[in-house]
C-alpha cells in the first residue's frame, strides 16, 4: 500500500465512522451542529496523529504486556493537553464540546489505530495514517452535524436561513441515529454503484 | 532493534518512564495554560456584564450564601461617573434538565430586568442552547413587582421553550434566586 492510498483509506473506505462504526459516543453525541462536529473531530485528529508517532517511536522499547496501559496513558497526556489548550485559546467551542473533550481517550478509534497500525508501522506510515483516519473521522462528523443542524435548526456554521425553529427530532439523539443510518446507507449505495 | 522482553522489571521500568514523562509534559502545558484560561474565564464573565448591563466604568464585586443554597452568588455592582447604573448577579440553579447550570442576569433600578445571559449549562445540546437565542430578550425590561416569573404552564407569565420547559424553569428559578438575594441585600 503506498502512502496516498494510506492516507485516503480513512474518508471512504476504512471511515472511521462510517465503515468502522468506531467512536459512536462522540459522534452521536456532539453533531449537533457542523462547527462543534469538525471541532470535535480536530481535536481527534491532533490526538490521533500525536499518539500514532508517539506510539510508533517507542513501539520496540515497550514490552508486550504492558503495551495497551502505554499507549492509554499516552493518549490520555495528548488529550488532556488538547484539553487545556481548547480551554485557553478557545473558550466558545470548548464550552459547547464540554465532557466530550476527555472522553477522546475512550474513543476506540485512537487506540485501535495505535494498536492496530502504529505498533506495526513506521514514523512517516503511522504519521499519515493518523491524520487520514482523523480527517476522515472529523469529515464525517461535520456532514452529520451539518445535516443535523440544517433540519434541526434551519442553519448551516451557525448562519440561520430558515426562521423559527425547524424539526426538533434531529437535534436531540435519536435524530443522530436516523441521520447516521441514512447517511451510512446512502454511502454504501455509492459504494455499489 | 528486537522488542523488549515482558520481564517484571522491564515492565515496572518502561511504565515509570512512560507516565514519569507523560506527568512532566502535562505539568509543563499546565503551566503555560494556567494564565490564558484564567484570563479567558474573566473575559467571559466581562462579557456577559457587559450584555446584562447598560454602560458602566466600574464594577464592585462582592459574594452571598443564599438561605438553603449550595453555592454562593456573585454580586457585580455597576457604577458610571460614580453613579450605580445596575446590579448583575451571577446565579444558578440545580433544577436544570441535567445538573447545575449558571446564568449572568442583570437588574437596574431594583425591580427591573435588564438582560440575562447563559455562562454554562449542561443540557440537551441543540435545545437547552436555545436559551442563548431571542427567548431570553422576553425577560428584557420585566418589571418583577408585577411580572410573574414562571413558566405559562405553571400560572406564570414565561413562555417556555417549545421542548425544554424543564430547562425554562431552572432559567425562571435561576432568575428568582437572583432576584431574592438583591431584595435581601438591599434590606439590609
Amino acid at each position: 500500500m503506498n502512502q496516498l492510498q494510506n492516507f485516503t483509506k480513512g474518508f471512504i473506505k476504512d471511515n472511521p465512522v462510517f465503515v468502522l462504526l468506531l467512536g459512536m459516543c462522540p459522534t452521536l453525541a456532539v453533531t449537533s451542529t457542523a462547527i462543534n462536529g469538525l471541532g470535535m473531530g480536530l481535536a481527534t485528529t491532533f490526538v490521533l496523529v500525536m499518539s500514532n508517532i508517539v506510539v510508533s517511536l517507542i513501539k520496540n522499547l515497550i514490552p508486550d504486556k504492558v503495551r495497551i496501559p502505554s499507549f492509554i496513558v499516552i493518549i490520555a497526556s495528548f488529550v488532556t493537553i488538547v484539553e487545556l489548550t481548547m480551554q485557553a485559546y478557545v473558550p466558545d467551542l470548548f464550552d459547547s464540546l464540554g465532557i466530550f473533550i476527555p472522553l477522546i481517550v475512550v474513543n476506540c478509534i485512537v487506540l485501535g489505530r495505535a494498536e492496530a497500525f502504529a505498533s506495526k508501522n513506521n514514523v512517516v506510515s503511522s504519521m499519515i495514517d493518523g491524520l487520514g483516519m482523523g480527517l476522515g473521522f472529523a469529515f464525517a462528523l461535520t456532514l452529520l452535524g451539518t445535516v443535523r443542524e440544517l433540519f434541526g435548526s434551519g442553519s448551516i456554521f451557525g448562519m440561520k436561513f430558515i426562521p423559527g425553529d425547524a424539526i426538533l427530532v434531529f437535534v436531540l439523539s435519536p435524530g443522530a441515529f436516523i441521520t447516521l443510518g441514512y447517511l451510512i446507507a446512502l454511502l454504501n449505495r455509492l459504494k455499489k454503484a | 532493534m528486537a522488542k523488549k522482553e515482558s520481564s517484571f522489571i522491564n515492565m515496572v521500568l518502561t511504565l515509570f518512564v512512560v507516565t514519569a514523562v507523560a506527568a512532566l509534559a502535562l505539568g509543563a502545558v499546565y503551566n503555560a495554560t494556567k494564565e490564558p484560561i484564567a484570563i479567558a474565564k474573566r473575559l467571559k464573565i466581562e462579557k456577559a456584564i457587559g450584555e446584562v448591563l447598560p454602560e458602566f466604568d466600574k464594577i464592585e464585586e462582592f459574594k452571598t450564601l443564599p438561605e438553603g443554597g449550595k453555592d454562593s452568588l456573585t454580586f457585580y455592582n455597576a457604577f458610571k461617573n460614580g453613579e450605580p447604573v445596575g446590579t448583575a448577579v451571577r446565579t444558578y440553579t440545580d433544577n436544570g434538565f441535567s445538573g447545575r447550570f449558571w446564568i449572568m442576569v442583570g437588574f437596574t433600578d431594583g425591580d427591573v430586568i435588564s438582560g440575562t445571559s447563559v455562562l454554562e449549562h449542561k443540557e440537551t445540546p441543540g435545545l437547552g442552547d436555545k436559551m442563548k437565542t431571542i427567548w431570553a430578550d422576553q425577560f428584557k425590561g420585566k418589571n418583577l413587582t408585577t411580572y410573574k416569573l414562571k413558566v405559562k404552564k405553571d400560572g406564570g407569565d414565561v413562555d417556555a421553550i417549545t421542548a425544554a420547559t424543564i430547562s425554562s424553569r431552572a432559567f425562571c428559578d435561576a432568575t428568582q434566586r437572583a432576584y431574592n438575594e438583591l431584595k435581601k441585600e438591599e434590606g439590609q
